[in-house]
């Protein structure tokens, strides 16, 4: 039995299930354009930074965890590379507030789940699931700490 | 060919100055009958952010790969491919994409070996374009599909295979991969994923051919151009 999926997570991967399969490239690239900027901490600070080498595009991550325990992802991508910073956005939204546990918890397929493999092709996607597998590997190193 | 060359004197040096049209030259000639603009990119969402009026979308991956088999589709996929998006066989095609027309050159490949007679790139790409101020818009464009024929992909007479190489020794080679590949330091392109190219790098030492010269179009960590399946392999 698997645990259930954070609700944002699960909300997000419905919404484009919900679409077909044009309308799901116009949901990323909402995504993609939500993206927050860097916080200045780090916009100065690229050491700090991990590439995220799955991807074709340089896309960079940094994981923080406060003292209540909650997960901040940051990301960083080029605007011409939507499609990453589509699924950096994805992850950035989906992932908020939760604690380290429930990042740890959430299945590495989740980006094989929300309905892009046909649109954008399981190979892109694995951008993601690099994006996701990084995330994770930071947490844990962070929480370990 | 449904439309006269660009006539550029920048273009005529080369071997195939027919093979390129300038954006001036674009710019000039939206609109005209025959004439089908194409974008192909790296980045599957770029075309939704903007592309040159009229485009076509065309992606290397969902649309010309095979979603099962490591090859291109077939065909009947490439007819019913460009039959759907309203191109038909005596258009003039000009391609164009991000990343330095990488995957706008594989299309324009692929369309070859289809014998898509007049196919033709726009030099220097998105990146180009955009770098003259040169507008792009978000609506996509309503084209009637039309009938293309079903044509059996010829491979011979453009894609050398091992045997043609040996037997062309001595002969100029140009290697398109990184000068870093060129040289042996790196069995991939710098600066981009390792993934699926560990059997084919630790199949030899690294190198090149005899005889190979690098190309000059190929900058340090800029593109990886890319003429078979065999290396088609670029998740975003």
């Amino acid at each position: 039995m698997s645990t259930a999926l954070p609700e944002k997570l699960a909300e997000i991967r419905d919404d484009f299930l919900a679409l077909e399969q044009q309308d799901r490239l116009q949901l990323l690239l909402e995504f993609s354009r939500e993206l927050p900027e860097l916080p200045a901490r780090y916009a100065d600070h690229p050491d700090l930074l991990e590439r995220v080498e799955e991807c074709q595009s340089p896309v960079y991550i940094f994981v923080e965890i406060d003292d209540a325990g909650i997960v901040h992802l940051h990301a960083t991508a080029p605007p011409e590379a939507p499609t990453t910073r589509g699924f950096a956005s994805i992850l950035v939204q989906g992932l908020a507030g939760l604690t380290v546990e429930q990042v740890l918890a959430v299945p590495s397929d989740y980006p094989l789940t929300i309905g892009l493999t046909e649109a954008v092709s399981p190979l892109r996607i694995r951008g993601m699931s690099g994006l996701l597998g990084r995330t994770q590997r930071q947490v844990r190193e962070k929480s370990a700490a | 060919m449904a439309v006269a060359p660009d006539p550029n004197p920048a273009f005529s040096a080369f071997a195939h100055p027919e093979r390129l049209v300038s954006t001036e030259w674009l710019a000039e000639h939206l609109g005209q009958p025959g004439l089908v603009v194409v974008e192909s990119d790296e980045d599957v969402l770029l075309y939704e952010t903007g592309h040159i009026e009229g485009a076509v979308k065309i992606d290397w991956h969902t649309d010309l790969n095979d979603p099962v088999e490591r090859d291109y589709l077939d065909g009947e996929g490439f007819a019913k491919l460009l039959g759907g998006r309203g191109i038909s066989r005596d258009d003039t095609i000009v391609i164009y994409g991000d990343k330095n027309n990488w995957w706008a050159a594989y299309a324009l490949w692929v369309f070859t070996l289809f014998g898509h007679e007049d196919v033709r790139l726009l030099d220097g790409g998105r990146a180009k374009w955009e770098a003259e101020g040169r507008p792009y818009t978000t609506e996509v464009p309503v084209r009637e599909p039309v009938e293309y024929p079903v044509v059996e992909r010829d491979d011979a007479a453009v894609r050398a295979f091992k045997e043609d190489v040996l037997a062309h020794f001595g002969n100029p080679l140009v290697d398109v991969r990184s000068p870093e590949e060129y040289v042996g330091d790196r069995t991939t392109a710098p600066a981009y994923p390792e993934e699926e190219r560990c059997a084919r790098a630790t199949s030899r030492a690294p190198g090149t051919c005899r005889g190979a010269r690098p190309s000059p179009r190929t900058a340090p960590s800029s593109r990886r151009p890319s003429s078979t399946p065999s290396t088609a392999t670029a998740p975003a």
